[in-house]
């Protein structure tokens, strides 16, 4: 018997029982349905926060605070009374930077010493506290605004123009897109080039105004907001901001620690250890984010799960709509047989009926997952992840559709084994019997 | 398959007749052990040349279509061998076994086993397909087979929707389909009424006459028997009389 004949004829056997035909590909339905979507919402979230942790590329970086003491955090519960001598002016280090913990406590100078001294480490700035108040462009009104502190190591994702020159003596700023209207800009490019007016308050209540050019537009992100300025801009904007009060400048709770250039994991991991030794926590931009993608993986995973579930119920469906078929069929099995056709086309012929089954109903379920996650991605980032620019929830990947229908198939194929070897190895004269 | 097995050039010598397409050696066929073994067959020898028909008759459960299904090589005997143009059935491989059974058999059972939602020209072709022949091949010769049978405007229709006469027919259609040189037949006209039956008769008898086709019948029906060149009686799984028919004995006489 000719291949293209016993496929033409096992796709024809599958339709012969709708119903049946219909149930078992719902259950495979379900799983190719659930793997599809959840893969691609495992893909979407982690291909996200990928190209951000890549937006923050800069290497050879760790953020230094001093460890906080967790038992003395968990007996003062609420929030920490108000005590001029020691609180920090809450907006000090407001920029907007959610990689700061805000509990810990501000590191010294003795401190910075200390984390000097530590093998490994090439320099040590802390993050100097800045705060403005708001910027202007030409007649547009005042908005408010903030300076992402930690700039210095933070990469933007950008729209249009240049990374920060460090090193440059000029005011620069990178500003975040959703400026671009209120300032009076058109589009991105036109804001690149443009000087903005900044405004701030220093600790006297006196207020100053510095003129800065926009040298790039960024994206929102994750994990930076606010605007990013570069040194020359940052360190004026904080010497302005004590006044020239001697002390003034609180110390940061948050320093940049750069290593040396070439270290290795390991060597990195050493460094990380003599800090935690020292009473300091350290840590890599990877690492902060790595936290997220754990968790992301986890509940990807627990999804997978269910979608797996779904699978091994289908699988049972399988096997007991084939081996329905193998009774029902039992005579022609027989004739086929008697007619000279041998075992393993019989069971070609029914492994292929189940694979057949496997093929529909993972295109379908794999198909009706594409539409509802596109669908659903968009009008969420239409709605409620307006924000998380650049984001789409589900990413479906072509390899892993595809992968989603080869497992399912070899699920349904596996499946189908069992009856198709039953019916394989009956004998012609006994299934002609059969009443 | 060629006759160069010793043994049945001294069965030729012996008895100078047509070379045997099928030969049972002292076949015995029991179903069960023990106390519940039940003999089916026992020390049957039969042997059926080239272009014969030969009828199997017998009380019901008397052994026949036990012994057809031997003859097709559709069982395996409990004892003795079933030799095909002189060769030991045992000794051919399953896919010579497949090939034999595809090419050279024809099966027409007694119920008729056609796949009811098919078309008849599907059911027919079932022998050729499983052979391999590529699909207008084996439609030119199926419709050429219908079309002899008068069933040529049927070939379409669903086998569910023809009558039990026409469903005989396409059952003859498609044992012939694959052209083989024996045809095996249980009860061919068993569940017809007698006009209808007395046509397929008929017409299984023109192939043999025409076509030289081996015929093989299994029946209950004497008339039937009768027609036939030669009358195999079983009796509790034993052959009583192996003779030419009464009516030919006694043209010979
Ligand atoms: N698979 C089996 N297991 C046990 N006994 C069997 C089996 N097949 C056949 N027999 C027995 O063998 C005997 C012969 O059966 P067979 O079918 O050859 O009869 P038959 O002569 O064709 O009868 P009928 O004319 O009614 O078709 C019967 O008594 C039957 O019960
Ligand atoms: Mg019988």
């Amino acid at each position: 018997m000719r291949t293209i004949d016993v496929t033409r004829m096992a796709v024809a056997n599958t339709f012969r029982s709708k119903l049946r035909t219909t149930l078992t590909v719902l259950a495979l339905f379900v799983g190719a349905f659930t793997l599809t979507i959840t893969t691609a919402l495992g893909a979407g979230v982690s291909n996200y926060i990928e190209t951000q942790v890549n937006a923050f590329a800069a290497d050879d970086v760790l953020l230094v605070q001093a460890q906080t003491d967790l038992t003395l955090e968990a007996e003062s519960e609420g929030p920490a009374e108000w005590d001029p001598e020691t609180s920090t002016s809450s907006n000090s280090q407001a920029g907007g930077a959610p990689l700061a913990g805000a509990q810990a406590e501000p590191l010294t100078d003795d401190d910075l010493d200390v984390i000097r001294g530590i093998d490994g480490i090439d320099g040590i700035d802390p993050v100097r506290a800045v705060s403005t108040d708001w910027v202007s462009h030409g007649s547009s009104g005042r908005f408010e605004f903030s300076v992402n502190p930690q700039s210095a190591v933070t990469v933007a994702d950008l729209e249009a123009g240049e990374q920060l020159d460090q090193g440059a003596s000029r005011f620069e700023i990178v500003l975040p897109n959703d400026y671009l209207d209120a300032l009076g800009f058109d589009t991105a490019t036109d804001a690149v080039g443009a000087e903005v007016e900044i405004g701030m308050t220093d600790i006297t209540g006196e207020t100053h105004e510095l003129v800065a050019e926009v040298v790039g537009v960024s994206r929102s992100s994750l994990f930076a907001s606010g605007a990013g300025a570069n040194n020359a801009l940052v360190t004026e904007l904080a010497s302005l901001r004590t006044a020239g009060i001697d002390g003034a400048d609180e110390n940061s709770t948050v320093a940049i620690a750069y290593l040396e250039s070439g270290l290795t994991a390991t060597e990195i991991d050493q460094v990380t250890a003599d800090l935690g030794d020292a009473g300091f926590s350290a840590q890599t931009i990877e690492d902060q984010l790595g936290i997220v993608t754990t968790v992301i993986a986890g509940i990807t995973g627990v999804l997978n799960a269910f979608a797996i579930v779904a699978l091994i119920a289908a699988a049972f469906g399988i096997v007991n709509t084939l081996l329905m078929s193998v009774q029902e069929r039992t005579r022609e099995i027989g004739l086929m047989k008697a007619m000279g056709m041998s075992s393993g086309r019989i069971f070609a012929l029914f492994s292929l009926e189940a694979v057949t089954i496997g093929v529909i109903g993972s295109l379908i379920g794999v198909g009706a997952a594409v539409l509802v996650g596109s669908g659903l991605g968009s009008a969420l980032a239409a709605g409620p992840l307006a924000d998380l620019e650049g984001l789409s929830l589900f990413l479906f990947e072509p390899l892993s559709l595809l992968g989603v229908v080869v497992l399912i198939s070899a699920i349904a194929f596996a499946s189908g084994a069992l009856p198709a070897s039953r019916a394989a190895r009956q004998r012609p004269i006994e299934s002609l019997r059969y009443e | 398959m060629p006759t160069d097995d010793p043994r049945s050039t001294s069965t030729a010598s012996r008895t100078p007749a047509p070379p045997a397409v099928l030969e049972a050696i002292s076949l015995s066929k029991h179903y069960g052990s023990g106390p519940s073994r039940f003999d089916a067959l026992s020390d049957v020898s039969v042997r059926i040349a080239a272009g014969e028909c030969v009828a199997i008759v017998g009380k019901s459960g008397s052994g026949k279509s036990t012994l057809m299904h031997l003859l097709a090589l559709l069982d395996e005997p409990s004892q003795g061998e079933v030799r095909i143009h002189g060769t030991d059935a045992r000794s051919l491989s399953g896919r010579a076994l497949n090939r034999l059974r595809n090419r050279e058999f024809g099966f027409v059972f007694q119920q008729f086993f056609l796949n009811a939602q098919q078309s008849v020209l599907d059911n027919v072709t079932l022998p050729l397909t499983i052979a391999g022949q590529r699909r207008r091949a084996r439609r030119d010769r199926a419709l050429d087979v219908l079309g002899s049978l008068g069933l040529a405007d049927k070939a379409a229709a669903k086998a569910v929707t023809l009558s039990g006469g026409q469903k005989q027919r396409t059952v003859i259609a498609r044992a012939l389909a694959g052209s083989p040189s024996v045809i095996f037949a249980d009860e061919p006209t068993g569940n017809l009424d007698s006009a209808t039956g007395a046509i397929v008769e008929d017409m299984l008898f023109a192939l043999h006459r025409d076509q030289g086709i081996t015929l093989v019948i299994v029946t209950h029906d004497d008339d039937l028997a009768a027609r036939c060149d030669r009358q195999i009686v079983l009796r509790d799984g034993r052959i009583v009389s192996d003779s030419a028919s009464p009516a030919l004995e006694e043209v010979a006489r």
